[in-house]
Formats: structure tokens, sequence, C-alpha cells
């Protein structure tokens, strides 16, 4: 039997959820010689009581987090040096009870992780910007924002079916409406719908997610009461289709070559059914308007459509079709936020390059 | 035997239908099209539901028991009755059947939207700011001015398009002037990517096109072995 553990330590995992108890040792005397070839590490909840085994390390390993525990009660730990003659066969229960014990430690949650202090800055700071322009934007400084040639082209599109007494499809992506393209893609719905109104051109919202088209009505519905159309909405005009990603694009790739829409919008969260849709909708000679903030996509989408929304321009949207003081200071605080970065960036290079200080360090995040 | 040989003519009928859009819209793949869809909608429904409602919220609040040595009946986990609020919430959902009171289902959508942009900001802030402001902060010419001309100039082309590419997301100034020129380089930056990317995917999505052609030829032609 090699000699066991020089000393051994337990403590609650700091910075968790709870569940975790980390065990530390020094290594056993006879590790150096190569007498010991793993850790084998027992729990009970019981000083005197009946040890299990709870998982291993290797011989040079000195910490081990044990992901198994209940938060509250109490363990100890032993832990068993093996030989490599003893891999794969039961550990006599001698050297179990020959083993140095440790605890009582018993798991908890903690509310804050410390490690993650720089995330917390990081999102105040950018809290500050937004909400000081809000505040300036609701006192009435003009805002300006650039132009953005996609949402620019909205109306002539809405207008362009109008023109031809055609449809005007709205795709919201195949996400559900906890991703923010998603909500984002069912607020620019929003303006779309209004204008459809206004026009008294036909809209359909072929959803693929129950959630999505409980939202998409809502909206719809309001942006139909707002252009003074109530009575022009119609339930069916936002429908569910399947939340399979390729059942959902055969589904519209259907539709949109038998009702040939005058304009497409796609808006939202995408994957591979991108191309297949703005593929469909190009051969068809529909005016298109894509946004995403899916990278992967966005190729597709430059090459399809007529106009696309790069990323953040599909955020910034909503703040640029509504005007509401609201949004568009959020929108300048967030352009704060962007420049500081810039800011960071520079001087973290300078300093990096020129071996002043590991700048970079004030931004590394542990999961 | 007889069922696996139908099930894959099946499979080629329907592959077979929904490729024959590549050439027009007919009614064969109208056919598979509704087939697809309807099939598809079913099976996610009866896959939500026992993922969900059984798996989650049913086994959650009510765990299964079994019998231990001594005869007793046990629970195997501890009863989460946090996940009624997910329940009560789901309900206010259905309430959109009943017309008058409809409006309440306002309030599980609100739930969701606000806690999960509050939940995702920290995880976004961190993937998609913090790692690649740290990503991008880096001793251009190497830790001791002994990196490689291959490595320097990547160096320099991460730092150029970081920077420039975050100039064209600015809203709230007009690109012109030299402002304007550094968000042309950064939208330059973006479309080198978007061509690489490109190209990349549509060879992984010839992968799927590759998958079923090995379908048509191996499993129902039988012609590869």
């Amino acid at each position: 039997m090699p000699s066991v553990v020089a000393s051994i330590t337990v403590e609650d995992t700091p910075n968790d959820g709870g569940g975790a108890v980390t065990v530390r040792w020094e290594v056993s005397a006879d590790e150096l010689s190569g007498g010991v070839n793993r850790y084998v590490l027992y729990r009970s909840t019981s000083q005197d009581g009946a040890f299990e085994e709870v998982g291993d390390a290797t011989s040079n390993a000195t910490t081990f987090i044990d992901g198994s525990t209940e938060d509250g009660v109490s363990y100890y730990y032993k832990i068993v040096p093996l030989p490599k003659s003893m891999i794969g066969q039961p550990t006599p229960p001698a050297w179990v009870d020959a083993a140095r014990t440790a605890g009582p430690v018993s798991s908890s949650a903690q509310w804050f992780d410390w490690r993650r202090i720089n995330v917390l800055v990081g999102v105040l700071i950018l809290c500050v910007f937004i909400i000081y322009y809000i505040n300036q934007a609701k006192a009435g400084k003009k805002l300006f924002i650039r132009k953005i040639a996609g949402l620019e082209a909205v109306d002539e599109a809405v207008g362009r079916a109008t023109e031809m007494g055609k449809k005007i499809y709205y795709i919201p992506g195949t996400q559900d409406m906890d991703n923010v393209q998603t909500i984002a893609g069912v607020t620019i719905l929003g303006r779309v719908a209004e204008l459809a109104a206004q026009y008294e051109t036909y809209l359909q919202v072929p959803v693929s997610r129950s959630l999505v088209l409980v939202t998409a009505r809502e909206i719809v519905k309001e942006a139909y009461s707002k252009a003074g159309r109530p009575d022009a909405f119609q339930e069916d005009q936002v429908h569910y289709l399947t939340d399979d990603q390729f059942g959902y694009a055969a589904g519209i790739d259907g539709m949109v070559v038998r009702e040939k829409p005058a304009t497409i919008f796609f808006m939202g969260a995408f994957y591979a059914e991108s191309l297949i849709l703005a593929e469909t909708g190009n051969s068809i000679g529909a005016i298109q308007i894509a946004g995403t903030g899916m990278p992967s996509q966005l190729p597709f989408f430059v090459a399809a459509c007529d106009y696309t929304l790069i990323g953040e321009e599909l955020f910034a949207a909503s703040a640029y079709l509504s005007r509401e003081p609201k949004l568009l200071g959020s929108l300048k605080g967030q352009d704060m936020g962007k420049a500081l970065i810039l800011i960071a960036i520079i001087v973290g290079l300078l300093l990096e390059t020129f071996g002043i200080w590991n700048f970079s360090r004030l931004f590394s995040v542990i999961q | 035997m007889f069922w696996e040989h139908f099930a894959v003519w099946v499979a080629a009928f329907l592959t077979l239908g929904i490729y024959s859009f590549l050439y027009k819209d007919n009614p064969w793949y109208k056919l598979c099209e509704s087939i697809f869809v309807g099939i598809s909608a079913g099976y996610w429904f009866v896959t939500l539901f026992w993922d969900n409602i059984y798996g989650k919220f049913w086994v959650g609040v009510f765990p299964p028991t079994h019998v231990n040595e001594l005869g007793e009946s046990v629970r195997t986990a501890q009863p989460d009755y946090w996940l009624l609020v997910g329940a009560v919430l789901g309900l206010l959902m259905l309430l959109r059947l009943v017309p008058k009171i409809g409006w309440l289902s306002r309030w599980s959508l609100a739930f969701i939207v606000g806690a999960t942009a509050g939940f995702y900001l920290i995880n976004y802030f961190s993937s998609n700011v913090m790692r690649q402001v740290q990503d991008t902060i880096m001793p251009l010419f190497g830790s001791g001015f002994d990196a490689s001309a291959y490595v320097i100039i990547g160096n320099i082309v991460v730092a150029v398009g970081t920077f420039t590419g975050l100039i064209y997301f600015f809203f709230s100034k007009e690109h012109r002037g030299a402002f304007g020129f550094s968000a042309k380089v950064g939208i330059f930056f973006l479309m080198v990517t978007f061509g690489a990317s490109f190209g990349y995917t549509v060879m992984s999505r010839m992968s799927l096109l590759i998958g079923r052609i090995d379908f048509l030829l191996s499993d129902w032609l039988g012609l590869i072995r």
C-alpha cells in the first residue's frame, strides 16, 4: 500500500451555483518513486460511516471538484493513492480506513461570482451611458442616426407590393421569443404591418414557433389599430407552419412560388434555411430585405437579397423606424459604449505591444 | 423486412419529390411539402409535450418513486415546486382561447421576453464584447518583438479589422471624412469575411446533398455497396 497523502483539505467550491465541493491534497510520499498511479476519492456523510467512491484523479493532480453534492449536507472525504497494479481492482477496505479524513464540509450556492466583476462593471458603464442618453432624448435633445439603406427601403418595398397588388411576406426567422434577433424581427414587423395597413396591402406572416405566433399576432393587430384599420386585420395573416427548420422552409418555398409576393422580409435568426428561402424569393423577382445577426447566414442574404441589415443594424432598426426617444437614447448610449471599447483597444494594443502592462486581462471572462 | 423496404421506398419517393422543386413547382412537390409540414408539426408537438410538459414539469413536480429494500416507496428526487410558476405562465398563454381574458397571455410573453433579455445580456456581453476585446488586444509584434512577418501581418489585420468594423456599426455619427473611410474599410473586411464564410458554408451544405444522394444510390437503388 502506498503511503497516504501528506494532507487533505476540503472547502465549498467558491463562486458557483452550489452542488460542488473542492478537495485539495498534497501528494503521497510514494509519488516521486512512481508508486502512485491514481488517487481515488471517497465520500461519506459521517466521519465513521461507509465511504463511497466519488471519483479519481491522475497521479500528479492535487485538486478534485466533487460536483455531485447536495447543498447543506455535511460530507467527509478520504483519498486513497493506488499503485498501477491495483488499477481496475477493488480497493481493499483497510486502505480506505487507513486514509486521512477531511471534513465536515457542505456545499452552498453563492449569490455573486466575484471572478466576473469585470462583466458587471462593463454592463454598469453601458447602462449609465444608455440611461444618460435616454434622459437627453426625453428632454428634447435631437439625436442623430445615420442612414441605414435597408431600412430606408422598407417604405419603398411595401409601396411596390401595393402598386403591384400583390402580397407582402414577413418571415421572422426560425427561433423562439427567447432569441433577441426574433424580438428585433417582430419589432420591425410592427412598422411593416402599420405601413401595410395604411396601403391596404395584404401582409402574410408564416411563423415556426407558437410563442412567435402569439407575439406576432398581437403586434400586427396593434399595428392595424394604430393605422386606423382594425377591421382589416385577419388572424390568419399570422399563421403557424411547423417547428421543423426545413419543413418550415419547404412550406414557405411552396407558398412563395404559388402566390408570388412582391415583397419578402426576412428579419430574425436564421440557420441553414436562409439560402433556400432567399434564393426562392429571388427566383420569383420579389424585392427582398433581410436582417439577421447570424454571421454564417449573412453572406447568403447579402448574395440573394436586395438589402441586408448586418448584425447590429437589425437591432438598431426599431429605433430607426420609430424614432422614439427611449430607443434613440438607447442606441446613442450603445454607440458611446462602442467608443469606449475602441479607446480600450487602442490603449491596450499600445500597452501590450510595448510590454508595459497586460491590459487584456481586464477583459478576461471565466465562463 | 417488407416494412424496411417500404420505408426506404417512401423516403426515396419523398426525397425525389422535394428535389423536383428544383425543376419547378409541381403536384408531387406539393404532396411532399404537405406531408413534410404536417408530419413535422405533429412530431414537434409530441416531442415538446413529452420533453417539457411531461419530462420537465410533471416529473419535476411529481418525481417518480421506487421501492427500496425495506419495501418502502421512496422518491427518486425532491419535488421542484418552482416549476409551478412556469406551469401557471403556460396556462396564462392558453387563456388566449378565452377572448374576454385573453389579454392575460401578455403577462407570460412579457415575462419570457424580459427574463430572457436579462439572462442573455450577461452571456452576450461576455462573449461578444469582453472576449472579443481581449482577443484583439495583443502585442502586435510578439511579446518580445520576435514575431514572424506572417504573425505580425495577421495581428495587424485582426486589430484593423476589429477597429474599422466597429466604426461601421456606429449609428449616431455620419459616415463622412476619415470616419467614413474607416467605416468603408470596416465593411470591406466584413464582405471579405462573408465571402470566405459563403464558400465554407456552401461546402458544408454540399455534404447534406451528398448524404441524400448516398441514401438514394446505396439504400434505395443499391448501386453503392
